[in-house]
């Protein structure tokens, strides 16, 4: 028991990598099912384990197939990234249970498996991506789960999906060149890929033009990996036309493992100081910020499909996170890490309410959807869950983000950001209300039949989430210990 | 400055492919082409990658006596992973290719954007 626990960061991405190939050896689906969810699970409880060890015993490094960092891979869980592991591993778990009803029904009959085995890969990706301490390792992990999530969503079964994924495709690869080639710049001036060697040797080399290069690189490739507007342009297509299951985990985990990394490489490996302080960070981050969270409510009013408007949506709460990030104290960090957490389970749950209505009803137009909300009262009380939790009211989970954003930024001279914070959210209370208008208070579309409320298998793993809104805005221990930790640990850096 | 340009001829040639694939893959509508850009602009990191780790004179690490000088390994092993990444992009997207050529009859990314409009 205590040689497997030693090597819980291993199997923290190991069993799901393993589990990809079982999943398509498998070759049906139910068994493909039982594979993806048992290693799903385990990744869960590995988390779970992990982020209790950081929490209580500070942080844990492990060398990668024994070999001692900075020379091997070193896998380094400290409470910022045992979080982000915990939000990725328990949505992936709860999102694959809704799967089991909702992927027969959404993808080309007979390739269930498949779905199982990219789904298990794109969850090894996302984890190795956050659990790693080695530079160049994020490169491969990140694009282990881009590779995975493109196939993905050209599974969505309509060929517009295939058009996303191509799309996201090209788009992806360049912000993940982009990043390789700062990692490279890095190596060439510090002969290192170790983040905590690099943070350790990054101070002497601040104004040396190729570490200013590539931290341009690593800062623009990952803005385009967590869809920051203007880069976001690939995610509305993606997540509108990705089978709902996917919707709902790469719109809770994929953009925020991208916004993790952007955190651990400004604030631990180049330091506040350096990207703050020499650089106009603050201006870079906050310009686009604000601007995401303007255009994309706007562009999220004026959908038609809701899967859209929820993607668009999702562009403006990257907005908030990016606006925290560029607030550089660590409350700010704490108010990204806390809404990063508090936007997956609030886009997770939304998502798969749509599933639930796609499964019924065979699409997620809102002229489609009128009076659904009085024949499928369970989905829709998981919707306006949701909704209010993306608005950010009292007793949700979007209610302590905001709280903690405010305080962050109050805690700077940027006082007026709480304005344009507040403003934004009234924009995302259009829509919000939009959605809940037609499905509540428009009569049912003429001529369609009554649909019933979706299946167990899948309302259940949708109450869930939305009831996590509840509980995480009731309950909020957990999020707040571990980022408040996770935030002086990032700026202190590995070595502090 | 010529010398200067001279001695780094290899980062010029690196930002040189870097810019062409980029200008490919922003400007061409065809998708074939855009992956064709795609992969010029990532073997043009390859390139910066690999003549990073070259030790003017040194050999392949190799441990023997004879040999005192080694170029560095690292980035050449680094740039191997980024090569099978590559392939693995290329191989997705060009199926993709396939894929969009079978359901909208066109690869080209403006008739493509019609389509998707009427739609």
């Amino acid at each position: 028991m205590n040689t497997l626990l030693a090597h819980l960061p291993a199997l923290q991405v190991v069993v799901p990598m393993v589990a990809a190939p079982l999943c398509l050896l498998a070759g049906r689906a139910g068994l493909a099912w039982i594979i993806a969810f048992l290693a799903a699970a385990f990744a869960t409880v590995a988390a779970a384990l992990l982020a209790y060890q950081t929490l209580h015993h500070g942080p844990i490094s492990y060398a990668m197939g024994g070999w001692a960092p900075p020379w091997g891979i070193e896998y380094a869980v400290d409470t910022a990234n045992a979080f982000i592991l915990l939000l990725v591993a328990a949505i992936a778990c709860v999102v694959l249970v809704f799967c089991r009803t909702s992927i027969p029904k959404e993808i080309r009959a007979g390739r269930e498996h498949l779905f199982y085995c990219m789904y298990t890969l794109c969850l090894t990706g996302l984890l190795g991506i956050a659990i790693t301490g080695d530079a160049f390792n994020v490169f491969v992990f990140l694009e282990i789960s881009s590779l995975s999530s493109y196939a993905l969503i050209a599974m969505g079964g309509r060929r517009k999906s295939l058009t996303a994924a191509f799309q996201y495709l090209i788009m992806g690869t360049i912000g993940a060149t982009f990043f390789l080639i700062g990692v490279g710049l890095l190596y060439m001036m510090t002969g290192t890929l170790n983040m905590a060697d690099l943070s350790a040797r990054i101070p002497e080399l601040q104004d040396s033009r190729p570490v200013l290069a590539a931290f341009a690189f690593i800062t623009v490739g990952l803005a385009l990996k967590a869809a920051l507007f203007p880069l976001h342009l690939w995610l509305p297509n993606a997540y509108a036309y990705a089978p709902s299951g996917v919707s709902a985990f790469m719109a809770a985990t994929a953009t925020k493992v991208s916004l993790y990394v952007l955190l651990r490489f400004t604030f631990t490996i180049f330091g506040s100081e350096f990207a703050f302080g020499n650089l106009p960070l603050l201006w870079v981050l906050l310009v686009p910020a604000v601007l995401a969270m303007f255009a994309g409510s706007f562009s999220a009013i004026f959908q038609t499909d809701i899967k859209r408007m929820l993607a668009y949506s999702s562009v403006a709460q990257i907005g908030y996170i990016t606006l925290a990030i560029a607030l550089a104290n660590p409350a700010g960090v704490q108010a990204a890490m806390i809404h990063i957490f508090n936007h997956g389970l609030m886009k997770a749950a939304l998502f798969c309410a749509m599933g639930c209505i796609f499964y019924r009803i065979g699409s997620t137009r809102i002229d489609q959807m009128a009076g659904l909300g009085r024949q499928m009262p369970w989905t829709f009380a998981a919707i306006v869950t949701g909704g209010l939790s993306l608005l950010g009211v009292p007793l949700t989970a979007g209610y302590i983000s905001k709280w903690y954003l405010v305080q962050a930024a109050l805690q700077t001279d940027l006082w007026w950001l709480v304005i344009l914070i507040a403003l934004s959210s009234m924009l995302a209370l259009v829509y919000v209300w939009r959605l809940v208008e037609a499905l509540y208070f428009q009569e049912p579309v003429p001529g369609r039949e009554a649909v019933r409320e979706a299946p167990l298998s899948m309302l259940l793993p949708t109450l869930l989430l939305a009831g996590a809104n509840i509980y995480f805005g009731l309950d909020t221990r957990l999020p707040v210990a571990m980022t408040e930790n996770a935030a002086l640990l990032l700026f202190q850096g590995p070595g502090g | 400055m010529l010398q200067e340009i001279l001695d780094h001829y290899n980062y010029w040639i690196a930002i040189m492919l870097m810019m062409v694939g980029f200008y490919t893959v922003v400007a061409r509508g065809n998708l074939v082409k855009k992956i064709v850009g795609l992969n010029i602009f990532q073997t043009s990191v390859f390139l910066l990658y690999i003549s990073m780790g070259k030790v003017t004179g040194g050999t392949a690490p190799i441990l023997d006596e004879r040999f005192t000088v080694y170029s560095n390994p690292i980035p050449h092993v680094l740039i191997l992973t980024a090569i099978v990444v590559g392939v693995a992009t290329t191989a997705l997207g060009l199926a993709l290719v396939v894929r969009i050529k079978e359901s909208y009859g066109t690869i080209e990314e403006d008739e493509l954007d019609l389509m998707d409009g009427e739609t």
